[in-house]
């Protein structure tokens, strides 16, 4: 890589006492670390669904560490029974054991998460960044379509696009990700407008960098910071999002587990069966509320004002 | 302020144009033809060309977008096409469930969230404010339904004391009121979340200004320090807040009234998903767009009023 004559006095590069600061003041913040330590756990959780297989006698095949049972299998003469030793969550109605469903739901939930994120902030941000950086007629177009667009309830557009696009786990994620590109659109936006009032970026333009080049090298990277910590609070409400959507039966389809649609599932039972709701639920709670701890830390970082 | 409004007026029907927009295109690129869906997959073809006809779906794009709004104009929603029935009609059974649920949430939400917000910042930092922050942050976590669902059990199914579903009588005032208090409060605890965490930032921010001290210097009692002084500066935030809050409860009724099997619009929007009832759903939309931007509306002009530093 060759170096050009543009790539000068950037403030991305942090110094190293800085970045010092910024990390203790998210590792004093228990709260943050509380949600750190409970992403890292759930993340583990789906990714090593069936893996990590306990030792067995010789003769018996072995079963996962996490996931004792297949989230599919059916065992229909023990439906609906309660939690015991066998089954640590009990059986749903198809007689499959709620605690491997949950564990392999932790997949669908997380994929649907970090992919819409991805997604709505990929088109968020090169939204604001072309709103933000041309200005003018590029920009009022941009950000009164986002206007538009943030006249609906998040819900109501998911709705909306999943009618469109039919249900299924892509449609929904990419359902999600156009719901989310403009919450990302318009602080990229702002971000943008205040990093492109920066010396430098006056600088860039005078010995003549090209307006590609400038989006791209001088202020993708600074507002990127900013955009980190909104997708962690929003991969916490997509996650939400997806669960409602599944409770509603628009989600993956049956039978691959998904915790809004275990919940959805469990409802006809409540008052035999609670538990077949009560569970999933517990996962959806802990999941979201350990983004959304990580998120605020992340956020209070970036707080100035914390920062003294 | 006159003029404000008026430009305020003025700026939000194009809002409002663009969204209806939005939903009529929407609408018509959803896979499947509407005919056939309304009639089902063994009609005739006669049948089905018939029923386009009568339903304008032959004529040009740009025909339908203005008939479209021309029937919006005249309060015309079109018949739904499954049932067949006035969607006006069914719209105006349904409606009156939505917003009553949706007021009485926001009611429980200002005021549980105010008071809870402004006690946690005049003790923050302590263990009851360490509690409240996790609350509400559970508060804000916890998906619609799963908190009906757990209300649900702990209310209706264990302590038998409200009627678990149903939307009750609206005439009769004890039965509408027992059906309402478990979703009511099942979104105004969710709503009460985010307005005490809302509350309580915006307290504390205030509590440090020089005024506030300058208030408590010269012997004002705390009462009035904290609601005269401070509490009306914070309110701007809390105002907005409640605003946001009120088009969300507008769209979380989806979820409370599918717990709660509770008639109203949320649950005619779902109905009008999966049995594809094209316009009813194209109807639906319209509506809970138009409530968001009234909302909006709404929460900028209460602005000016409670911060008179606002000027137009």
């Amino acid at each position: 890589m060759s170096l050009d004559s543009t790539d000068i006095v950037e403030p991305t590069f942090r110094l190293r006492s800085q970045r010092r600061r910024l990390a203790n003041t998210f590792f004093r913040n228990r709260t943050a670390i509380l949600g750190l330590i409970l992403t890292i756990i759930i993340l583990l959780v789906a990714f090593f669904a069936d893996d990590w297989f306990v030792a067995l006698p010789q003769g018996k095949t072995p079963t996962p560490l996490l996931a004792p049972y297949d989230p599919l299998l059916q065992d229909a003469r023990n439906r609906l029974s309660a939690p015991d030793d066998d089954h640590l969550m009990g059986l749903d109605s198809y007689g499959r054991d709620i605690w491997s469903r949950i564990v392999f739901g932790a997949r669908v939930s997380l994929m649907v998460g970090v992919s819409s994120v991805a997604i709505g902030g990929t088109l968020g941000v090169i939204m604001g960044l072309l709103a933000g950086y041309l200005g003018g007629a590029v920009e009022n177009t941009i950000m009164r379509v986002v206007d538009v667009l943030m006249a609906f309830p998040s819900l109501i557009m998911g709705l909306m696009v999943l009618a469109v696009l039919g249900s299924g786990i892509f449609n929904m994620i990419l359902a999600i990700g156009i719901v989310l590109s403009p919450t990302f659109a318009r602080v990229a936006h702002s971000a943008t407008l205040s990093v492109k009032s920066n010396e430098f970026v006056e600088a860039a333009r005078s010995i003549g960098a090209s307006r590609i080049r400038i989006i791209r090298v001088h202020l993708f990277p600074n507002i990127l910071g900013d955009m980190v910590v909104l997708a962690s609070i929003w991969t916490a409400t997509a996650i939400r999002v997806e669960a409602n959507l599944s409770f509603i039966g628009l989600g993956v389809s049956p039978p691959t587990p998904a915790w809004g649609s275990m919940i959805r599932d469990g409802t006809s039972h409540l008052f035999d069966a609670p538990w077949e709701s009560l569970y999933p639920g517990m996962a959806i709670l802990i999941t979201v509320l350990a983004f959304n701890l990580l998120g605020d830390g992340l956020r209070d970082i970036l707080d100035p004002k914390l920062q003294q | 302020m006159l003029k404000y409004l008026a430009t305020r007026l003025a700026l939000t029907i194009p809002t409002f144009l663009a969204v209806l927009t939005l939903v009529f295109f929407v609408v018509r690129v959803i896979p499947g033809d509407p005919a056939t869906a309304a009639l089902g997959d063994y009609a005739s073809q006669e049948a089905v060309t018939a029923l386009r006809e009568r339903m304008g779906l032959n004529d040009p794009l740009y025909i339908q977008y203005f008939r479209f709004l021309a029937d919006l104009a005249r309060g015309d929603l079109g018949k739904s096409m499954i049932t067949g029935k006035s969607i006006s009609e069914m719209v105006r059974q349904v409606l009156p469930y939505t917003l009553e649920l949706t007021l009485s949430a926001i009611f429980v939400g200002a005021l549980l969230g105010v008071p809870l917000g402004i006690y946690t910042a005049r003790n923050s930092n302590t263990t009851i404010d360490y509690i409240g922050r996790i609350t509400s942050l559970a508060g804000l976590s916890v998906p619609a339904f799963y908190l009906g669902i757990l209300i649900m059990l702990l209310f209706a199914i264990k302590l038998k004391l409200l009627p678990a579903v149903g939307g009750g009588d609206l005439n009769d005032f004890k039965s509408n009121i027992t059906h309402l208090a478990l979703p009511a409060l099942t979104l105004g605890l969710i709503m009460t979340a985010s307005v005490t965490r809302l509350t309580r930032s915006a307290m504390l921010n205030v509590l440090k200004e020089d005024y506030v001290r300058t208030a408590r210097a010269k012997g004002l009692p705390e009462r009035a320090v904290v609601f005269r002084h401070a509490l009306r500066a914070a309110l701007v935030p809390i105002v907005s807040i409640i605003g946001i809050w009120a088009a969300n409860l507008i769209a979380d009724s989806v979820l409370t009234e599918t717990v709660f099997a509770r008639p109203g619009l949320g649950k005619m929007l779902v109905g009008a998903i999966m049995q594809r009832d094209y316009t009813a759903l194209q109807s639906v939309m319209v509506i809970y767009t138009g409530f968001v931007v009234v909302i909006n509306l709404i929460t900028d002009l209460v602005y000016s009023l409670v911060d008179p530093r606002i000027t137009h």
